[in-house]
Parts: structure tokens; sequence; C-alpha cells
């Protein structure tokens, strides 16, 4: 028989039982919709963590001396004093899929203001630092290159920083502060951030020019990290490659020899995060496709009584001159009929679900893939489900079928 | 009518089976030829193997020995798919319960055996159908539904679609065994008619009656072939239902 025949024989049969089909729909539609919406909120909460580290910029560098890995004993990077001005000049004459470039110092202590003082972190950066991680200055304004070539004494503060050291709401800006006994004037107040997702406080932080904080601070001609920002995110890769070339000629590393540095992406960071979103959104997916295979089973059921029920048609069929393969193929249409229309519910319902979702405030996102996935796994359930229902119409007996009472 | 072609050749055909540990021999070794043209009733008891002779005879069983020839072609040796391909070809049914598919009309059932035939295109499954019901008298009744109609019409639906593949043999197993006497006898004029239009027809009964408007009759008992006669003097089945005393309803 042609395909459209089976697929007109199966309508009907469809249409005859309509409660009982629309029943054993029912599942897939459960089945398939759970799946889009648990989807769909795995995939909007991974979103919306993706969203927080974008704001920290998600085309942000880091280059840490040292190797990442190294069998044996492993040094302390922060030892280590091979990131050096020659480094960072090399990176500013040959950079093309960098756009900012600012040496990282740090150092930890406790910065006092008149009675009061605080424990923080000192960060010694470039004027480009602010570009690189997209934190503007709210109030008062950055320090300037001006300040970098003269190691004047300047520093922008967190919103932490000022809570602690002005308590009384006085205006930080232009106010003398000290951190380890070094006097910095706070030019510019940065804007709050936050805490971080791994519960840091973003704005317990001075940044001051790296220049400052390495010759009148602690005294050293290296750098701890040198911060980048690739020109976008896809880039990223393009340009740790350029970084690593650049640094490699500039370090004089010979083709066998290891880097002596290392290239963080926030991109990696942030596949970090995502694959434990990803970890959850699995489990809730697996779930749901469960409810999918009870569907399936549901399907086989019903298919079951249906050919029981269709003997005598059966019968009828293969005495007028349906083969066995017309039989099965006659099933297997139904039963594929019947999981992809549910399917096709389950989609809409899935889809109107994550929109209740959304309206109850949970971050959603219907990945597109997750509806074709839904399609093929239905045409999978109506064909591994409707088979050995179908295999069961395929060997009857004609003469046993057509006296079936 | 009768012609020198043989339709069905028959050569020492047994069927056993086995129940439990019992064998049960239900054809002991049946021997026949049907030529062209003939209008056969085969005649029987229960227990008498009629059945399993229809079976044979219809292609939807292959003997355990002997050997059958349906218009030359030993089924015997057949697939079960090569077998539905030639009960598609050679043989239209007719069963006692019409077992016509339910909500479906009469065109559609007509059709039905030509689905199974790819050389049949969707048009020409159409006409076919609609040439057979006009042969059975339901030219007027193509799209009334299988369950909007009598007993008598459900028959004919059938026998129209036992016809539209063109078969060599028509089989009817005890096809007027569900009707009332005046259809019943409507039923036989059909078949008549259809035997004069040079069909081959055999007819599985266990009404005596129905030999009498057939050509030919083979009695069977027991798996063998007890007689087969020809029947010299065909009563007409039209005379026989004009007789009939007028139903008063």
């Amino acid at each position: 028989m042609s395909i459209l025949n089976l697929f007109k024989v199966a309508l009907r049969a469809i249409a005859a039982n309509k409660f009982r089909s629309f029943l054993s729909m029912l599942g897939i539609i459960i089945g398939v919709a759970a799946v889009i919406i648990m989807m769909a909120i795995g995939q909007g909460s991974k979103e919306s963590v993706r969203q927080n580290i974008q704001q920290m910029g998600t085309n942000v560098l880091t280059i840490r001396p040292g190797a990442e890995r190294r069998g044996g004993v492993r040094r302390d990077p922060s030892e280590m004093q091979t990131l050096k001005p020659a480094d960072f000049e090399a990176i500013m004459k040959e950079k093309k899929f960098v756009t900012y470039v600012s040496p990282e110092v740090t150092a930890s202590g406790q910065a006092i203001y008149g009675a009061n003082n605080t424990t923080t972190s000192l960060y010694g950066e470039s004027v480009e630092y602010f570009d690189i991680k997209q934190w503007p200055v709210v109030r008062g304004e950055e320090f300037t290159d001006e300040d970098i070539r003269k190691s004047a004494k300047v520093c922008v503060v967190g919103k932490t920083i000022v809570d602690e050291l002005f308590p009384d709401g006085t205006d930080p800006v232009g106010k003398m502060i000290r951190f380890k006994s070094i006097p910095f004037r706070i030019v510019g107040v940065l804007k709050p951030k936050g805490y971080n997702n791994w519960g840091m406080d973003q704005d317990n932080v001075i940044v001051a020019p790296y220049t400052t904080v390495m010759k009148r601070l602690l005294a050293q001609t290296f750098y701890s990290n040198i911060v980048c920002s690739a020109i976008t995110e896809e880039m990223s890769q393009d340009a740790i490659d350029e970084l690593t070339q650049i640094l490699r000629t500039s370090h004089k590393l010979k083709d066998d020899q290891e880097n002596d540095f290392t290239i963080r992406s926030q991109q990696e960071m942030m596949e970090t995060m995502t694959s434990t979103m990803d970890t959850i959104t699995i489990i809730l997916v697996v779930a749901a496709a469960f409810s999918l295979l009870v569907a399936g089973i549901g399907i086989m059921n019903i298919m079951l009584v249906s050919v029981t029920e269709r003997t005598k048609e059966i019968g009828l069929r293969m005495s007028v001159g349906a083969r066995g393969l017309d039989i099965s193929n006659q099933f297997l249409i139904e039963s594929i009929m019947i999981s992809i229309t549910g399917g096709i519910i389950g989609v809409i319902v899935g889809w109107l679900g994550t929109y209740v979702c959304t309206a109850f405030g949970l971050p959603t996102s219907i990945p597109l893939w997750s509806i074709v996935v839904s399609f093929l796994v239905c045409t999978l359930i109506g064909v591994g489900f409707g088979y050995f229902p179908a295999q069961k119409a395929a060997n009857m007996d004609p003469i046993e079928a057509i006296r079936y009472e | 009518m009768k012609t020198d072609k043989v339709v069905i050749e028959l050569r020492d055909v047994r069927r056993d089976f086995i129940v439990g540990e019992e064998t049960v021999h239900a054809l002991r070794g049946v021997s026949f030829k049907i030529h062209e043209g003939e209008f056969v009733t085969i005649m029987g008891t229960s227990g008498s193997g009629k059945s399993t002779l229809l079976n044979q005879l219809g292609c939807l069983d292959t003997p355990t020995s002997g050997e059958y020839f349906l218009d030359g072609t030993p089924v015997r040796k057949m697939s079960k798919s090569q077998r539905a391909k030639l009960r598609n070809r050679k043989i239209g049914f007719v069963f006692q319960n019409y077992n016509l598919l339910p909500k479906t009309t009469a065109v559609e059932n007509v059709e039905l055996p030509l689905m199974y035939n790819t050389k049949y295109n969707a048009r020409q499954r159409r006409e076919a159908a609609i040439k057979a019901l006009q042969a059975v008298g339901l030219g007027d009744r193509l799209e009334h539904k299988s369950n909007q109609m009598s007993g008598g019409q459900m028959q004919r639906v059938a026998i129209a679609r036992a016809l539209v593949n063109d078969p060599a043999v028509i089989l009817a197993d005890e096809a007027t065994g569900n009707l009332d006497t005046r259809t019943s006898f409507e039923m036989l004029v059909l078949f008549q008619k259809l035997h004069a239009e040079g069909r081959t027809i055999i007819f599985v009964t266990h009404n005596p009656e129905i030999a009498q408007y057939s050509s030919r009759n083979i009695m069977l008992r027991d798996g063998k072939i007890r007689e087969d006669t020809e029947n010299p003097n065909i009563l007409s089945a039209a005379e026989a239902l004009d007789k009939l005393p007028v139903q008063q309803d």
C-alpha cells in the first residue's frame, strides 16, 4: 500500500477512536512539555549566570606568570618574576586582536582614613583597566596616563571602601587615605558591582596606577599579571594565540620549551560556571524524559488493544492481499502519528508553560534544538513502541483473524 | 460457460494439524480439477474438512503434502507474502459475515483489494470499484457507509469487492448463511448471473438446497471427497425467488 494511503488509513483509525487516541497522546504531550519547560528553565538559568559573568567582561584575558601545569613541584606563580615591562611594551607594539592592556600588581593590607580602617586589596593598574573591566567611575574621575608616568599617589576606590572609611557620608573624593603607610589621594569612586558568583565583594578594592604600586609600595620590577581584553568574545582565542606568540618571542623561548606563563580567558571561567548549570539541566531533563518513556509504554498499550480489537479487519486485509509488511506499516504509521501529534501539541503546551514560568519570575529560554529533539524522540517513540504491536498484527494468521469474534 | 482451461487443480492434498499430542487429519488426500466457468458447491457437515479445503483453495494455508495449482501456479512452497500477492490477483473472497470495514463507504470497501495492488492509481481504483458495484446492482449506493446498509446490501458490497480485482475464482464461504431466505435467493440470482458471465465460482456451504443452483457439487466427508457430481438440471434462482411468498410486514 502506498504511504499516502497508509496515512489515510491511520488517520481514519485515530479519528474513529478520538478519545482513546487523545488519552494516549496525553502522555506524550505531558512528557514533551515537561522536557521543553525543564530545558527552558535550565537554559534560562544558564543564560542569567552568563549575563552575570558578561558584566565582568567576557572578553577579558589574564596573563599569569608560570605554566599552568608542570610535572613535579609547582612553584607559586606569584614568586615568579617573568612578566616584565618589556612584555607589556611588546604587547602594546604588536597587538592586533587585543584592544586594552593593563599590567597588574596586587597587594593586600589595611586602608586607613582618620579613625577608620578596613582590610582590602590594592590593585595597581593602567588607565585601560577601567575599559577592560567595563567599570566606570561614578564620582570624581579616573586617574590619568600622566599619573601613571609620574607614579602619582592617587587612587580610585570601590563602594565598600567608601562605606567603611567614610561612614558619616563625607565625600571621599579628594581625601587622603593611607594604605600600608603610603598616602593615596582618592580621585574617584567606582560604580558598585556587588558580590560576584563566588560570594566575593567586588567593591572592596582600591585601584591605583601600577607604577605607583610597583615603585612606592612593593619596590618590584615585575607584574603579578597582565590583564587584556580581546576585541570581541569570539576573538578571545585569536587574542590568546597572539599574546602567546608575543610573549614567547619576548621571553626568547625555544620551540621545545613550555610557556612560562598562562593565559586564562573569562570565557573559560564562564564555561566552568555553566557546566554546573548543565548538570542540573541534564538531571531535570532526564527526569522529564522518563515521563516520555512512560508515555511510550502507554502508546504501546493502546496499540496492542487496537490490534486485538481490529483482528478481524487485519484478517480481511490479509485475505484480500495485504502482506505482513503492509499490516505492520499500517499500525506503525498509526502509532507514529499519535506520538508526533502528541509531540506537536506537547511543544505548544511546553511553550505556553514556559511563558507561565517566566511570568512567575523564573529565567527561561527555549533552546530551538529542544524542539527538534522532542520531535525526533517522538518519532522514535512511535516507531519503538509501535513496533511490537505492529509485529503482532503482521504475524497474525489470516484464517484465525478473519473468524475472530 | 465451462471451458477447457483448468483454474484449480488439487493433487492428493493432505492437511494435518497437530493438536496437543494428537495429529488430526483434516484432509486425507483430495484431488479434483475445476475448469474456468464452473459454479461448484462444496458441501459437507462441520468436521468434514470443508473449511480446511476452503483455506487451501484460498491460499490462506498450504497443504502438508500433495500439490495445489491455482491458475497453473503451484502454491505449496510459496511464502506468506507470495501467497498474499496471489490472493490479491487471483482470488475474490465472500465471507459469511460480509467483513466490511466499519464506517467506510461502499466504494472504499470495494477498493480495498486494489489498495494492495500498486498497478492501480486512485482514479483507476475508484472506476473499478464503481464498475463492480454496478455489476452487483448497487450503482446507486456508492457512498453509503457499511452501517447504513441492510445485510443483503452489505453482502452485495462484499461480492463487488470479490469481483473488483477480476479474480480467477470467487470463493464464497457460507455467503448466504446470515441472510433470510428471500435475500439468500437474491444472492443466488447474483451468483448465477456472474456464472452466466463466465466467472468461476466456488461456494462452500452446508445447505444442500444451494447445490441445485450450481453446475457441480462436491461432497466432503471426513476429509475425503464422497461425491463429485455434475448437475445436469440447474435450477434458476430467479424463478425460485419469484415463487417465494411476498413478505407481509
